[in-house]
């Protein structure tokens, strides 16, 4: 039930945004989040709750980083 | 530094002193089963499923009062998809539905404010389930119906927050070394308040995402850092260290910390929150719903906390199949059971 989804702001109109979620285009309340079109952004139960630094999305070497050092 | 397939040897290889790790969330539990995790683990690592699907952990007078409130004649029940089908003392919302009860499922809780407004006659109960993920979505709901001055839009909250339940879980649980922090929760709440709650148990906590690397990882970090306390967030393109601060004083805007009943834990003080006074008009009888008559048989209450495995109970794929859900475990696709049963975890 805690599912959220990314996806791409594409059109916003007040708080009410339209989102991509690969070519699933979905109503979104903007309301919890500063937004602007081309945002990504993660969608829970119709709800935008947090932006997604696209700059760290999916970065592996981000996650190596924040393990260096541990060993098991 | 370490390359994956590293990684992925390691905890193949791992035979140090056996780790018991949880994930709290229902979401971890569900990708976890679906990348095969368990299967790729030293059986010295134990993977334990915790406490965190909202549907798991309501209380049947819960569902007994929506059960209640879909019969009346001006009333319309209004519920995510999962929880229709859980049993309360008697009946699920999906039998009373089938008895003539006024029960729809949403996709949003946002859907409530148009359906409300175009059908004024009849006041419409959502079934306000969730963690610190949801609560936020409430809390929307709540500005606008507000703001639209909506007197037939109201809530039955059944909150809960993680903080407190962790605690919980750590003193009258199975013995757990390590917590995989819940990412979406994390999302709002940021990552700090697992480092704190890491410093006051003495236990790691690794704020995770739901792609198999992530978890590997995440999981490597946790054998590595038991007995010690630390946070480690591998999940930073979502969840920061704060968190998300709107959504926060969204909540704290109308609701308010409070004491809530948990499946088979009974209350737990602080563990969820409650509308505030100034907003009790939206209220549709969410005080005082503790009573948790749990079905015969069902260990629910042992399976939330680590206690025992969801094979371990005598009823698991015998009475209690997810066609044929004994208890809420098995109901919801983040139940622990029912992630067990249908990938054959062990
Ligand atoms: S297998 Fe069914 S009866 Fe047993 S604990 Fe899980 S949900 Fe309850």
């Amino acid at each position: 039930m805690c599912v959220a989804i990314p996806g791409t702001v594409i059109k916003l109109d007040g708080t009410k945004a339209t989102v991509d979620f690969a070519g699933n285009i979905v109503n979104a309340e903007a309301g919890l989040v500063n937004v602007k079109v081309g945002d990504k952004v993660l969608v829970h139960a119709g709800c935008i709750i947090q932006t997604m630094d696209e700059k760290l999305a999916n970065e592996m070497e981000e996650l190596f980083n924040e393990i260096e050092g541990l060993t098991i | 530094m370490q390359t994956l397939e590293e990684i992925v040897k390691a905890l193949k290889e791992y035979d140090g002193d056996e780790v018991r790790i949880m994930e709290v969330c229902g979401t971890h539990t569900a990708a976890i089963s679906e990348n095969g995790i368990p299967a790729m683990l030293s059986p010295k690592i134990k993977l334990i499923s915790g406490p965190g699907c909202p549907v798991c952990v309501t209380v049947t007078a819960v569902i007994d009062k929506l059960v209640e409130l879909s019969m009346r004649e001006d009333t319309i029940v209004l519920t995510f998809g999962d929880l229709i089908r859980v049993k309360g003392t008697d009946k699920s919302l999906a039998d009373a539905k089938a008895d003539g009860a006024h029960v729809r499922m949403v996709y949003s809780p946002m859907e409530s404010i148009k359906l409300a407004e175009e059908d004024p006659a009849h006041t419409y109960v959502f079934a306000a389930i969730g963690f610190e993920t949801t609560t936020p979505v409430y809390a929307m709901l709540l500005e606008q119906a507000d703001k639209k001055n909506l007197k037939n839009l109201k809530l039955l909250t059944s909150l809960k927050t993680m903080p407190e339940v962790i605690r919980w879980v750590v003193k009258n649980g199975g013995g757990i070394d390590g917590f995989i922090a819940p990412g979406h929760v994390a999302a709002v709440t940021g990552s700090g308040i697992f480092e704190e709650l890491s410093k006051e148990l003495g236990i790691p906590f690794v704020v995770s995402g739901f792609e198999g690397a992530q978890l590997l990882m995440t999981i490597y970090a946790l054998v590595s850092m038991k007995g010690k306390t630390g946070m480690k967030n591998l999940y930073k393109d979502v969840v920061t260290y704060e968190g998300n601060l709107k959504a926060k004083e969204a909540v704290e805007k109308f609701f308010e910390p409070s004491d809530s009943s948990w499946r088979g834990m009974g209350t737990i003080p602080g563990s969820g929150m409650t509308l505030k006074k100034e907003y009790l008009q939206f209220d549709a009888g969410s005080i005082g719903l503790d009573t948790d008559n749990m079905p015969a048989g069902c260990q629910c209450a042992n399976v939330l906390v680590g206690k025992l495995r969801p094979y371990e109970c005598p009823l698991f794929g015998k009475v209690c199949t997810p066609d044929n859900a004994h208890g809420a475990c098995m109901v919801s696709t983040e139940g622990s059971c029912y992630n067990y049963f249908v990938s054959g975890r062990k």
